[in-house]
């Protein structure tokens, strides 16, 4: 039997339908070059869509725009409850509206740069380049963005940015985009262009002849299990942070839609990119459940601070200037409070493993807000970060205009996913992955502000328009009673009646809670050959005793949320062993992705360019059977791979 | 949900998943309800349908902008003014609180957020007679009740909507229904 960390190197992954020549001008190359279906036709092919946060809204409305039949699935109960909701800070673009020296270039520079050159240049182009079309869309729609006394769009600046190119509604830029995204679709479901599955599941996916075909979903309210049939299936599921159990993620969110795809067949690359992201309040304790964001636009205004002598424990106000460390200004004097998200965390982390840290559990750092509120009056502080002050206030029961916030880094994003081409195709034909759901372009760390940016441009500009080069090669109709259908539908259905029957004595929150314990102890902001290899011991047992004294209350033919909990642990389960296995095999340091063996004397990042420079895309071969990795070589050509330096 | 008899609990401003025990005291028994209407379906327990919101929304709550056709964003300055107004109508979350606080179960607060968000934008005008026209078909045919101006619903409100939303609503109603060509 293979052990825990046994994979096999498979053939590498040389097509990735990605155009070459000069970069500026690929993507209207690709455009050019894909085959275009007919309007007629359009009305008679299906696409499936699941999820509706920016990514799956967007698509699943323009593909209806475009004449497509278009299903869209959520788990959620309404559309508009998609986690995108809860973004908060902005959404980049190189408009260059401030005349600051930004440009599509510099953008795509920024983020490569950010990512730590661990993503495509075609795609990362691509995506700057969308980014300005994506603000005339939103504004189109009425996103009420922030605006300026003369009636222009306002922007900020943002970590990893010199630019101000961040636009922003108030601290709820996630909702007012999702709520243009979401009306977009429900005209859609008016215009009779769109069937919308709300409270439906996806469990599996359909395989026909090698091509994506289809789903099983679940109806959460009646339990009825039953597939649906398209002519291609497009995956916008979001990301896998809910592995850790606390997250910043809804508690809602899942791999689930994602691992079923992996698991017939599309490969899964850097799992073990995962963002922590600086600003979210810290942990309060055992009983906690989910973890809350402080938008990072505070790090504009907010300084970051601990005391200098370890185990200081005078309140804040009381500690004066001389005896504070503003660490982040004192080690990255260009950049100061704006860093990135990775070296902002690790660096917050160090000082609290030096015995810095603050507040009740000395996992916390100050963000301070006295200088802007000397500088700029209250009122102004006020009208910038109000609500996400009062959101503080509120959970902390403290006054941050009064008292310095409490912060701590916590799992925000996942930079991994399911591997797509440059079309947002999975290695299954027919399968499309769009937003967080897939890997493609934020490398080892994302830049603030850039996931609404890219769920936005996959879902209105980039899938729309590759789709249809599948779709116009032409699909087979697929029986209703196709065995492979019947094969889907019978593991789903097994599955969920062996959950249910097991009847054991441990609640599926204690097995996810154990699990992210692991996951944030051994693969989170440190790791290390040596707590990596525990936790690849402990895993799979967890996972068996999972199987073994799990007990799932409640029946599967109705509302059962413990089930719908259940069947997501379960694939958490899977998937951070594969996480583990990731972060062991990649022996270097990049973005999010810290191993301690491998780092620069003053404790940064050493990435390890001539082993690493490639996407890890695994293949799945059964579970406990040790995996394929098929490697995608990252080829640089407009920007050269140097180590990141913020100072 | 309802608790202790009001929509998100006692907590100015704050929703149920926001609402911590220490605003309560030990000891005290606290009675936990669903959000109850007419229009809102108790789907189990606490759990309500909530779906006749994304209907309204159906019926016209957008701006007609299919993807790919939009001007440049500077080409329309938009006063800051008007913005700002906009923005705290689009604030809604649409949880339904004014619909449960509301004793004839009205959505107007909810519809009338909308109303205001996209009638304050130069973006919603083309739209913006039939768009009240339809909504409000589409409130009343789903059994939500009528405004009486008990305003309980921006008491209840968490993201603090304020109720010149409905004059606002019931404004452009008038307008639509006794000048449109």
């Amino acid at each position: 039997m293979a052990s825990y960390s046994d994979y096999i190197v498979g053939a590498p992954l040389v097509d990735t339908a990605a155009p070459d020549g000069p970069i500026e001008t690929r993507w209207e190359r690709r455009r050019f070059g894909v085959k275009l279906v007919n309007p007629a036709n359009k009305r008679k092919m299906k696409v499936i869509v699941v999820g509706t946060g920016l990514a799956g809204g967007s698509a699943a409305a323009t593909l209806a725009e475009l004449g497509y039949q278009v299903s869209s699935f959520c788990y959620q109960d309404s559309p508009r409850r998609a986690h995108s909701i809860a973004a908060q800070g902005g959404i980049n673009a190189a408009k260059n509206y401030r005349g600051d020296g930004d440009s599509i270039h510099r953008l795509f520079y920024d983020t490569v740069k950010g990512g730590d050159f661990r993503s495509r240049e075609s795609n990362v182009h691509r995506l700057a380049e969308i980014s300005v079309q994506i603000i005339d869309q939103c504004v189109a729609q009425g996103v009420p963005f922030a605006r300026e006394y003369g009636g222009l769009l306002d922007t900020r600046s943002f970590g990893g940015a010199q630019v101000s190119r961040t636009f922003y509604a108030r601290g709820q830029t996630g909702q007012q985009l999702l709520l243009g995204a979401y009306q977009a679709l429900e005209r859609q479901i008016d215009a009779g262009g769109v069937t919308m599955y709300s409270r439906h599941e996806m469990l599996e996916l359909i395989v026909v002849d090698g091509r994506a075909r289809g789903i099983v979903a679940r109806d959460l309210v009646t339990g009825e299990t039953r597939s649906h049939l398209a002519d291609a299936v497009v995956l916008a599921s979001g990301g896998y942070g809910n592995v850790f159990y606390l997250s910043t993620n809804a508690k809602g969110c899942n791999v689930t839609a994602s691992w079923r795809a992996h698991r017939k067949g599309a490969l899964f690359a850097n799992p073990c990119y995962t963002q922590i992201h600086p600003t979210c309040i810290p942990v309060s304790g055992d009983h906690q459940s989910k973890l809350t964001l402080m938008s990072e636009s505070l790090r504009n205004d907010g300084r970051v601070w601990v005391p200098q002598k370890a185990g200081d424990s005078r309140a804040p106000r009381d500690i004066p200037e001389a005896e504070r460390d503003y660490f982040l200004e004192r080690q990255y004097p260009a950049f100061g409070n704006l860093v990135p998200r990775d070296i902002a965390s690790r660096a917050a982390k160090n000082v609290c493993d030096a015995g810095r840290g603050v507040g009740p559990t000395g996992l916390g750092v100050y963000l301070d807000f006295a200088d802007a509120i000397g500088r700029l009056g209250r009122p102004a502080v006020a009208a910038k970060y109000g609500n996400l002050f009062q959101m503080y206030q509120r959970i902390t029961g403290e006054d941050p205009y009064e008292v310095p916030m409490r912060i701590f880094p916590a799992v925000h994003y996942t930079m991994g996913g399911l591997w797509v081409d440059y079309d947002l195709q999975s290695s299954i034909p027919g399968l499309f992955v769009v937003g967080e759901a897939n890997f493609s372009d934020h490398g080892a760390n994302r830049l603030g502000a850039s996931a609404l940016m890219q769920g936005l441009a996959d879902g209105y500009f980039v899938l729309p328009n590759t789709i249809g080069d599948y779709l116009a090669r032409g699909v087979e109709p697929v029986a209703a009673d196709a065995p492979e259908v019947r094969e889907a539908e019978a593991a789903v259905a097994g599955r969920v009646e062996k959950l249910l029957s097991i009847d054991g004595d441990r609640t599926v929150d204690s097995f996810h809670r154990e699990l992210g314990h692991l996951m944030w102890d051994h693969c989170g902001m440190e790791r290390t050959a040596e707590g990596l290899h525990k936790a690849l011991e402990r895993i799979p047992e967890l996972r068996r005793e999972f199987w073994q004294s799990v007990k799932v209350p409640g029946s599967a033919a109705t509302l059962n949320q413990s089930l719908e909990k259940a069947g997501r642990v379960a694939d958490f389960l899977e998937l951070g062993e594969l996480m583990c296995l990731d972060a062991l095999h990649r022996e270097e340091s990049c973005g999010g992705h810290f191993r301690a063996e491998s780092q620069t004397e003053d404790h940064e990042a050493a990435r390890k360019d001539d082993e690493f420079s490639y996407v890890a895309a695994w293949e799945f071969t059964g579970q406990g059977s040790a995996p394929v990795l098929h490697k995608e070589d990252l080829h640089f050509e407009y920007v050269t791979p140097s180590q990141r330096s913020y100072k | 949900m309802v608790i202790n008899g009001e929509p998100h609990g006692p907590q100015k401003a704050t929703t149920t998943c926001q609402l911590h025990l220490r605003h309560f005291s030990d000891g005290e028994t606290i009675t936990v309800e669903p959000f109850r209407a007419a229009a809102f379906g108790v789907v189990k327990d606490l759990v309500v349908d909530r779906g006749a919101f994304d209907r309204i929304i159906a019926a016209g709550g957008y701006v007609s902008a299919p993807t790919g056709a939009a001007p440049e964003a500077h080409a329309t300055p938009v006063p800051k003014r008007n913005a700002d107004r906009a923005f705290t109508a689009a604030a809604c979350i649409g949880c339904g609180a004014c619909v449960a606080a509301c004793p004839n179960g009205s959505a107007s607060l909810f519809l009338g957020a909308k109303i205001t968000h996209l009638g304050e934008l130069p973006q919603g005008q083309p739209e913006r007679s039939d768009r009240v026209i339809r909504m409000v078909k589409t409130h009343d045919a789903e059994g939500f009740g009528g405004c009486t101006n008990t305003g309980e619903c921006a008491v209840a409100c968490p993201k603090e909507i304020p109720l010149d939303v409905i004059s606002q609503l019931n404004r452009d109603y008038l307008a639509a229904v006794t000048h449109r060509r």
